[in-house]
């Protein structure tokens, strides 16, 4: 039956984005739908391996955690829920929530797990595509592949709720996408009304950060005020059937939701802001206004949306050596000159050791570094932190780096305190092919009780 | 006499590879018509040039007070492989804002 109005509420936008205010919304924003998007470009090829260690697992690992929390009130007041968390095992993840559903007082429930975003096999078989970063051809990345998954598209989710299931869990899907689905699905848009999917893309969008629409990335204490930070609410969407879209956020909660901090989120991760590509339509969002209809409630128009292209990205995860890093700290007189030699004193004792790095980094904490044009540019601290960072195709080079800086301790200049060895980590990188469309075939299966 | 973004514009850092966008959205019309004028890609550029050769991109969004900027190559090879401490350069909102426009009336600040 079609609807005339839902409500959409955001309960996470990264994989580990804070747990009570999608409590929060759930209990008190009167939601039709919450989604939850829980992965960023990389993390599916961690959860890939995962998977191929244990068949059971490679569903985002805070899976258990967060669906504790968030499936028991939202089953109890009807709130459907739709989540990327299925990483690279959706039916595990489906699996898995229904064993701990009766621990957890779950209600009864039906759940759709959207497959098919996998497509490991189409990327070797097609050793020719040519990456999207550098037009290199795929090949050369196919011996270190970790995974590689398409982003699917709302249509694959709004299919996954006509089965009448209230939880739809998906492996990769594009992000925006996921708030989009069960506009679909609710008000049986045509997929190719592309104004409506221009509205309900640019609604996800801003929604998909969870906090950052509502307050996040934006507090500056005496220039960009935020009330109560510490009890920042989560945005949602009311949306119509003919494509209205007002945001706001739970009501009661902290925060604030303006023309300002829509403006910002708007922008984020947007390049042409005429032509933002999803999987769903072509996004032109370069005459959006913002209208403040009362405190913390956003009216949302000129979205305009061109065709969907016949192509889907896909992202390849692929092993890209190792990183090893360490900090130590230096206080006082000649600060900056100690940390300074102790830098000189670690790259020589690496370099007599005979350990090779493609590119090492070095900064001084409290100076240069996240974004400081040089040292010269700020007086001097009282305190500075050095940190030495390394990549290499060597496991035993990376972890050689942050063991040589901790040593600084005992065996570097004078004064050297709050040393920390990060340890060595393996390095997933990422890059991009475009595949036609046609190669990919989602499915919508059901997961039922054993 | 010159006048800091800062004092008449906010910023957001996002980031999609080895590409780093940042928006500028001025509190007025009066900071609109400065950063419009001023706050040029070439300026830009030269600002983060410590950082990256560029490109640098700039669109424009006059109805919200707003532009974009794409600074390509800015994020240390890109966020999964960078050995930046800030990989995603999430920080660099806050350089942008701290460059220096040519002089101009006062009172474009925060209203």
């Amino acid at each position: 039956m079609a609807r005339d109005k839902i409500r959409i509420g955001c309960g996470a936008g990264f994989s580990d984005d804070r747990i009570p205010p999608g409590v929060e919304i759930v209990e008190r924003g009167d939601l039709d739908y919450l989604a939850m998007e829980c992965l960023a470009e990389r993390t599916i090829a961690r959860e890939t391996l995962d998977r191929a260690k244990d068949p059971s697992k490679g569903y985002t690992p805070v899976l258990l955690e967060r669906m504790e929390a968030i499936m028991p009130p939202a089953l109890r007041r009807g709130v459907k829920i739709v989540t990327n968390m299925g990483a690279a095992n959706p039916m595990g993840a489906a699996r898995v929530l229904r064993e701990h559903a009766p621990d957890w007082n779950c209600p009864d429930y039906s759940c759709a797990v959207v497959q098919g975003d996998e497509v490991t096999d189409i990327m070797r078989a097609h050793p020719e595509l040519p990456l999207m970063e550098d037009g290199a051809p795929l090949e050369s990345l196919l011996p270190r592949m970790a995974s590689a998954n398409a982003y699917l598209g709302a249509d694959v989710v709004a299919r996954g709720f006509a089965t009448g299931a209230d939880l739809v869990i998906t492996g990769r899907v594009a992000d925006p996408a996921l708030f989009l689905g069960p506009m679909l699905h609710a008000f049986g848009w045509s997929y190719d009304d592309y104004q409506k999917l221009a509205n309900g893309t640019l609604a996800g969008h801003l929604l998909e950060c969870s906090g950052q629409l509502t307050g996040g990335c934006f507090a500056d204490p005496g220039k960009k005020e935020v009330e109560d930070l510490a009890g920042l609410g989560y945005p949602l969407a009311d949306v119509w059937a003919d494509g209205r879209v007002e945001v706001s956020k739970t009501p009661g909660s902290g925060g604030r939701l303006d023309v300002a901090t829509c403006t910002e989120q708007l922008l984020y991760e947007m390049h042409d802001p005429s032509a933002y590509i999803t999987p769903d339509c072509v996004l032109d969002v370069s005459g959006v206004t913002f209208r403040q209809l009362e405190k913390d409630r956003v009216a949302l128009n000129g979205a305009r949306g061109k065709p969907r292209t016949a192509t889907y990205k896909v992202v390849v995860g692929y092993f890209d050596g190792y990183m090893g890093s360490g900090e130590m700290g230096f206080a006082g007189v000649n600060a900056v000159a100690r940390a300074n030699l102790g830098i000189e004193v670690v790259k020589e004792r690496l370099r007599r050791r005979g350990m090779v790095y493609e590119e090492m980094r070095v900064d001084l904490i409290g100076m240069n570094s996240l974004h400081a044009n040089d040292a010269d540019w700020a007086p001097e601290p009282y305190e500075v932190r050095l940190r030495i960072a390394a990549r290499t195709t060597d496991k035993k080079a990376a972890e050689a780096v942050g063991a040589e800086v901790r040593s600084l301790h005992m065996q570097g200049p004078t004064g050297a305190g709050g040393g920390v060895n990060f340890g060595a980590r393996q390095i997933l990188a990422v890059k991009s092919v475009l595949i036609p469309r046609e190669w990919v075939s989602p499915e919508i299966v059901m997961e039922r009780a054993a | 006499m010159s006048i800091r973004v800062y004092d008449i514009a906010h910023a957001r850092a996002g980031d999609k590879g080895n590409t780093s966008n940042i928006s500028v959205t001025a509190y007025s019309e009066e900071g609109w018509a400065v950063i419009h004028r001023e706050l040029t890609p070439e300026r830009v550029l030269a600002h983060f040039r410590h950082l990256t050769p560029g490109p640098v991109r700039r669109y424009e969004l006059p109805q919200l007070r707003a532009l974009n900027f794409v600074i390509e190559n800015a994020l240390g090879g890109g966020v999964t492989r960078s050995l930046a401490i800030d990989p995603h350069g999430k920080s660099l909102s806050a350089l942008m804002l701290t460059i220096n426009l040519p002089g101009h009336n006062e009172g474009v600040g925060t209203p």
